[in-house]
């Protein structure tokens, strides 16, 4: 797949010597959607606001569609969307007007009808008279959006888009990306919500104290480090584990009616059928069975912890 | 040149000039009609000319410069302070335009404010005194001029502000005595000798004459000096933001 964006060893450090970015490397592939966690002050804002040109990177490189951040500046924006962290808008003017200045402001000329297409995509067109500063918190975040959209960019970043609202607008916003990436934008979003990642995103970016600690593909991330757990419950209680079933490793629950047994899903063998025999010649007999995978935040607890070292 | 981005920086700042038009328009009349009643018709009646013009008349040029450098000022700090403290100014900084383009957007958008206000002072000021314009083009190159020069200062202003104090800190504690003591109300002559020359190092003095000679042909100071010392002034407003643009100061972290 083409890389549309590709960072090379990254560099951010302020004047006060807090270094946000320890050399962060990353090729983004077009059309992908790319989620990057990590928690509050891991470099996510950073690295966002140095591709886009807010910050002015230490060392390293970013190409944007071949096009370098620094030299080559016009081309390299003309690419790229940006949908801040903040409600950042001009709160006496109009939704109409505030989408069309960020139009004309990254050189393309006024396009009423396309216009339109962003207001209605994002249900703004019924508020298009109205001043910002009249719009709900929500409507403002789609608002955030337009403008953005409104130089039809190729490359979006959403920093933290869903931060503070509510569930149906989230689903909204994950609509809205599915559109996107249907027309062939590629999506760079930061989240705290794990969900959303594991919702929508195609790959995952795990950042933390400025060093990106990997990038994975999602379902091949929960794979590899996702552990599975089934639930055998018993029809009765039993004080502790048979010695006939102790070689699987099992946890009885806090009732005595459940044994958990924790697999690989990548081995070859789970042990699944060994241990349900072995349970049936123990002479227990099973009421039901469940099975649970670990997600995506307890992968992303486990990385930043340190325990995937 | 991205035209474009310059032109959509424009409209957007004219927009919040024409949201409140009628203060815009309202304000500076009001004030001109006070500045005639108090100094033309009060001191007025006092000071019947100064060498050879009507006193009302000739207060005419200082007041118009009064209003022109101050509001340039606000507009253009404002202009640029406001996207600072909303915080929409990533947009700017992530937009492909250059430094250039954005001062031409947000200078330009001042002076044109300013200069609108100029002439509604002197359209009002002709309904009480009589004006005559000996040297139209001069007068209007000196106004276009003060209108950009000190609009540049005023985006200076705005860039180095962190609040609202600061904000107001330059133009009132800096501009408004310079204005005042620059020949806005009165003729330098009419001063001692020793306040004459003090008053040469007062850069505003050079400004108001040679406004008032491209009127009346009367300047306290050549004609040459003074605009000789606005583009002097325009070329260091100039220099300044080409520096904070190059070093990002106050802007990009």
């Amino acid at each position: 797949m083409t890389t549309i964006l590709s960072i090379k060893d990254l560099r951010k450090t302020y004047d006060d010597g807090f270094e946000a970015l320890k050399g962060v490397s990353l090729d983004i592939r077009q059309g992908e959607i790319l989620a990057l966690l990590g928690p509050n002050g891991a470099g996510k804002t950073t690295l966002i606001s140095t591709i886009c040109g807010i910050t002015t990177p230490t060392s390293g490189t970013v190409t944007v569609g071949g096009h370098d951040i620094q030299a080559d500046f016009r081309a390299a924006r003309r690419m790229i969307g940006l949908v801040p962290q903040e409600i950042a808008l001009e709160p006496f003017e109009k939704v109409w007007n505030t989408v069309r200045f960020s139009r004309g402001l990254f050189g393309l000329g006024h396009d009423s009808a396309r216009i339109e297409e962003i207001l209605r995509k994002l249900s703004l067109w019924d508020k298009r008279k109205n001043a910002i500063k009249e719009l709900s918190g929500g409507m403002k975040r789609r608002v955030l959006i337009a403008k953005a959209l409104a130089h039809e960019p190729r490359v979006l970043f959403l920093d933290e888009p869903t931060a503070g609202v509510d569930v149906e607008l989230r689903k909204d916003m994950w609509a809205i990306v599915d559109e996107l990436k249907a027309a062939g934008v590629t999506i760079i979003l930061t989240t705290h919500y794990i969900e959303e990642a594991e919702a929508i995103a195609d790959r995952v970016g795990v950042i933390d104290k400025g060093e990106l600690l990997l990038v994975q593909d999602k379902k091949t991330l929960m794979a590899q480090m996702g552990k599975k757990q089934i639930e055998v419950m018993l029809t009765c209680t039993i004080p502790s584990i048979p010695d006939s079933l102790a070689h699987h490793n099992l946890v009885l629950n806090g009732q005595g009616d459940a044994l958990i047994y924790t697999y690989d899903t990548n081995a070859e063998r789970t042990g699944i059928t060994t241990l349900l025999n072995d349970v049936a010649e123990a002479g227990l007999i099973l009421r039901d069975v469940q099975t649970r995978q670990s997600s995506l935040e307890e992968i992303f607890v486990t990385l930043v912890s340190g325990d995937a070292a | 040149m991205n035209w474009t981005a310059i032109a959509a920086i424009y409209r957007f700042e004219m927009a919040r000039f024409f949201r409140t038009l009628a203060q815009s328009f309202l304000s500076p009349v009001l004030s001109t009609s006070l500045y005639f009643v108090v100094f033309g018709t009060a001191i007025g009646s006092r000071i019947q000319q100064v060498e050879g013009v009507s006193y009302g008349a000739f207060i005419v040029p200082g007041l118009i410069m009064l209003s022109v450098v101050m509001l340039s000022i606000s507009n253009a700090s404002f202009g640029i302070y406001f996207p600072k403290f909303l915080g929409t100014i990533y947009e700017l900084l992530s937009a492909p335009v250059n430094f250039i383009e954005i001062v031409i957007g947000y200078v330009g958008a001042a002076a044109t404010k300013a200069l609108f206000v100029g002439l509604v002072i002197l359209v009002t000021a002709t309904f009480f005194v009589d004006i005559r314009i000996e040297h139209p083009f001069a007068m209007a190159a000196f106004l276009i001029l003060s209108c950009l020069s000190f609009s540049l200062l005023g985006f200076i202003i705005g860039i180095w502000a962190s609040n609202f104090e600061q904000m107001s800190l330059v133009p009132q504690l800096v501009v408004t005595p310079l204005i005042f003591l620059g020949g806005t109300f009165y003729s330098i002559s009419m001063l001692p000798p020793v306040w004459q020359t003090i008053s040469l190092f007062n850069p505003v003095v050079y400004l108001i004459s040679g406004f008032r000679w491209s009127f009346y042909g009367l300047s306290d100071v050549p004609i040459l000096l003074s605009l000789l010392a606005i583009l002097a002034f325009t070329g260091i407003c100039l220099a300044v933001i080409g520096w904070i643009f190059k070093t990002g100061w106050r802007i990009r972290s």
